[in-house]
C-alpha cells in the first residue's frame, strides 16, 4: 500500500503519525518505506534517526545562454511564463530561481544560443532506520519550488509493500505532488477550529486528485465534536482518535518515537495500522470511498 | 531615537510591515498574530497563508470587496481539433499531457492536460502543429478587503491544488500596504504560512522585521535554523519567540542560545496554555478571552516587537525604486545622537 499522510494545517501531527506508524508496520516484520515528502523543513529523521547511505545532490535544469550565438530575438522572453529569462535591449537576464525548467526558452531559441544546465537545489538522502527505509528530500534556503525536489524524492523510492508518503502542510502544489500517485490518503487533523477550516481544505485536495481518504483526529478531546461531526456527516471514517496526551508532547520534545515512550500510544498506532489494512487496494475489503460521499 | 534617516512618502508616515512566520507548522503564528491584532492600535492585518488560512476565524472579517486572483495560465487542448501527433506529450515536463481525451473525426483518442498537473508553461501550446491548444489565464482563487473589530483585514483562498502561491501572497501584501498608506496607519502585520518555499519567501522580502514563532521541540529548533537561514539570506531583521516554552525548558533554553549564536532577536517566551485553544472555540483572541496566564507573556513580546520597530530603519525593499525617482522624502531625524550623524545611503 502506498499511504500519503497529510494534513491542511501544520503541526497537526503528520511526522508523529507517519513515522510511528512505520516503525509499528516494521517492527510487526512488514517491509516498510518512509518518505519525507516536507522538503521545506524535513522532520522525520529527527525521530528515526537513519542512517544515510547515500547522500546526491538533487539538480533542477535552467538556462545558459551563449552570448556568441545570441541574436536578441526576445523570443525566451516571450516564451517564459515565469520572468526567469528576460531581454532588455541585447541583454538576456536569467534568474535561476524562477525558473520551472519547462525547456521553453531553449525549444524556441532558433540559433541553438540556449542550453540548459544542471544546477543544485537540494539534496537526496537515502537510509536506512533499522528496518525502515529511509528517503528524504532537503531543499536549499532560498529555493522556492519544491514540488520537482518532491517528485525525486519519491521517484527515489525503493519498491515496498507498505510505503509512506509524509508531506508538507497546505493545499497548493507541494501537496499535490506529495500526495499524486498514492493509492490512499490520511489526513491527521486536530479538533480545533483551524484543524476543521484546514481539514475542509485538504479534503477538497485529495477530491480534485480523487483518491479514497480517512481521518485521523489528534489531541481528541482538545475541543468540541464538531470535527467529529464533520466526518460523520460526509461519511469518513475516523481511523484514530489519539488523545491529547502530555506524555506523547514530551517523547517528541525529546526527539523520540512516541511509540517507545508511551505503551498505550503504541497500540493506538497498531490499531490504527490494522484500520489501514482495510483499506490496502490488495484487500478484498476494500470499499470505494467515493461511492458513499 | 537612533532612527537617523527615515524615508516618508508624500503625505504620510512610513508604514512598516511585520511579517511572523515559523518554519514548523502549528506553533502558533495565527493565534500570536490574532492576539497582537487586539493589542496594536493603528494596523492593517494580511493573511499571507493562502493555502490555509485561519485568520478569518478569530477575526470574523465582513468582506467589504473580493476580487478574482488570476494567477497563472492554463493549457487546454481543443478535441475536436487534436491530431493527435503527440508533439505535446513529448516536449511536456511535466507529465500533464495524458492519451485519454475523446476521439474525434481523425483520431480515435486525443490528447488531453490534465489541469492539475499543468503548470502552465505554454510549451504545448507553441510546439502544438495544428494550434489546437487554448493557452490563457486562469482564476486560480480570490481575494477579500474586509473589516474587522481591530482594522482592516486583507485575506485569500487560493483555489485548491492551485499554484502561484507566491503571486497571490504579494497582492495580499501590497493591498494591505496600500491600505495602511491611504489610512496613514503604521503597520503591516503578516500572518505567513509554515515552510521556507515560495509563498514563505512572498511573505517576508522587504518586511521591515520578521518573527518567528517556534517550539521547544527538536523539529522546532531544526525548522527555526532553516527559517532564519532564510531570513538572513533576504537580510531581514529577525525576532525568536519561544511558545509553550514551558512543555520543555531545556529545548528553550537550547533554542535560545541557538538564536542568539544565529545572530536573531529575542522577542520572549510565551506558556503553555490551554485558554488558546478555548479562546479560538470562542472565536476569540487569547488576549480578549483572558487576563492573565499566557495573555501576559503575549503582552510582554508585543512590546519588545514594538519596540524594535520602532528603533528601525524601515527597510527599502520594493520602494527602493520609487526612492531613486524621487518620490520620497527624506527627512534627516536627529534624535538624541549628536546632529550630523548620518547613515550612508545605500544609493549614494
Amino acid at each position: 500500500m502506498k499511504l500519503a499522510i497529510a494534513s491542511g494545517k501544520g503541526g497537526t501531527g503528520k511526522t508523529t503519525v507517519a513515522t510511528n506508524l512505520a516503525w509499528v508496520a516494521a517492527s510487526e516484520g512488514r517491509r516498510v518505506v518512509y518518505l519525507d515528502c516536507d522538503v521545506e523543513e524535513p522532520n522525520g529523521h529527527l525521530f528515526l534517526n537513519p542512517e544515510i547511505s547515500s547522500s546526491a545532490p538533487a539538480v533542477r535544469l535552467h538556462p545558459l545562454v551563449d552570448e556568441a550565438k545570441c541574436t536578441h530575438c526576445g523570443l525566451c522572453g516571450e516564451i517564459c511564463q515565469y520572468s526567469a529569462i528576460v531581454c532588455i535591449g541585447d541583454k538576456v537576464l536569467v534568474h535561476p530561481e524562477l525558473c520551472h525548467a519547462c525547456g521553453g526558452c531553449a525549444l524556441v531559441c532558433r540559433p541553438g544560443a540556449i542550453a540548459e544546465a544542471p544546477r543544485k537545489t537540494g539534496k537526496l538522502e537515502v537510509g536506512a532506520a533499522g528496518p525502515i527505509q529511509f528517503v528524504q528530500g532537503v531543499l536549499n534556503v532560498g529555493e522556492a519550488m519544491s514540488a520537482p525536489l518532491i517528485r525525486q524524492v519519491k521517484t527515489a523510492a525503493p519498491e515496498a509493500e507498505f510505503v509512506i508518503v509524509d508531506s508538507p502542510p497546505g493545499t497548493s502544489c507541494p501537496v499535490i505532488e506529495s500526495i499524486k500517485g498514492t493509492e490512499f490518503v490520511l489526513l491527521v487533523t486536530e479538533p480545533t477550529p483551524f484543524g476543521l477550516n484546514d481539514l475542509k481544505l485538504a479534503v477538497e485536495v485529495v477530491r480534485a486528485l480523487k483518491l479514497p481518504l480517512a481521518v485521523c483526529i489528534n489531541r481528541a478531546g482538545l475541543g468540541g465534536e464538531e470535527t467529529q461531526e464533520y466526518c460523520r456527516h460526509q461519511g469518513f471514517e475516523v481511523l484514530a482518535e489519539i488523545p491529547d496526551d502530555r506524555r506523547v508532547a514530551e517523547a517528541y520534545s525529546r526527539g523520540m518515537l512516541a511509540c517507545e515512550a508511551v505503551p498505550e500510544f503504541r497500540a493506538q498506532m497498531e490499531a490504527l495500522l490494522a484500520r489501514l489494512g482495510e483499506f490496502s487496494p490488495d484487500s478484498p475489503m476494500t470499499t470505494p470511498r467515493e461511492a458513499r460521499q | 531615537m537612533s532612527d537617523l534617516v527615515t524615508i516618508q512618502p508624500p503625505g504620510g508616515k512610513p508604514v512598516k510591515e511585520l511579517a511572523v512566520i515559523s518554519g514548523k507548522g502549528g506553533t502558533g503564528k495565527t493565534s500570536m498574530v490574532a492576539a497582537f491584532a487586539a493589542l496594536a492600535q493603528s494596523i492593517v492585518l494580511a493573511d499571507c497563508d493562502v493555502d490555509a488560512a485561519d485568520l478569518h476565524i478569530v477575526l470574523e472579517p465582513r468582506v467589504l470587496r473580493s476580487e478574482p486572483f488570476i494567477g497563472g495560465k492554463r493549457a487546454r487542448i481543443r478535441p475536436d481539433e487534436c491530431a493527435a501527433c503527440g508533439k505535446c506529450k513529448e516536449n511536456c515536463r511535466f507529465e500533464a499531457v495524458l492519451l485519454d481525451g475523446p476521439g474525434n473525426d481523425f483520431v480515435a483518442k486525443t490528447y488531453r492536460v490534465d489541469p492539475l498537473a499543468c503548470e502552465g508553461c505554454g510549451v504545448c501550446a507553441f510546439i502544438c502543429p495544428v494550434k489546437a491548444i487554448e493557452f490563457g489565464p486562469v482564476v486560480n482563487g480570490e481575494w477579500f478587503i474586509s473589516a474587522t473589530r481591530f482594522g482592516p483585514m486583507v485575506h485569500a483562498k487560493l483555489g485548491i491544488a492551485a499554484e502561484n502561491s507566491g503571486k497571490l501572497v504579494s497582492t495580499v501584501r501590497s493591498n494591505a500596504k496600500q491600505i495602511a498608506e491611504e489610512r496613514g496607519m503604521d503597520l503591516v502585520l503578516i500572518d505567513g504560512s509554515p515552510g521556507i518555499g515560495c509563498p514563505v519567501i512572498a511573505s517576508v522580502t522587504g518586511a521591515d522585521l520578521v518573527l518567528v514563532v517556534t517550539e521547544p521541540t527538536p523539529s522546532g529548533l531544526h525548522d527555526l535554523e532553516r527559517v532564519a537561514a532564510l531570513t538572513r539570506h533576504f537580510r531581514i531583521p529577525t525576532l525568536v519567540c519561544v511558545n509553550k516554552w514551558d512543555l520543555n525548558p531545556e529545548v528553550c533554553q537550547r533554542i535560545e542560545a541557538s538564536a542568539r549564536q544565529m545572530g536573531l532577536g529575542l522577542a520572549g517566551k510565551v506558556r503553555y496554555d490551554p485558554g488558546v485553544t478555548e479562546a479560538q472555540i470562542r472565536r476569540k483572541t487569547v488576549i480578549e478571552y483572558q487576563r492573565d496566564g499566557c495573555a501576559t507573556d503575549i503582552r510582554a513580546v508585543w512590546a519588545n516587537i514594538e519596540a524594535r520597530l520602532q528603533t528601525r530603519t524601515p527597510a527599502l525593499g520594493n520602494d527602493a525604486e520609487a526612492l531613486m525617482r524621487g518620490e520620497y522624502i527624506l527627512k534627516v531625524n536627529h534624535g538624541e545622537r549628536a546632529a550630523g550623524v548620518k547613515r550612508r545611503l545605500p544609493w549614494t
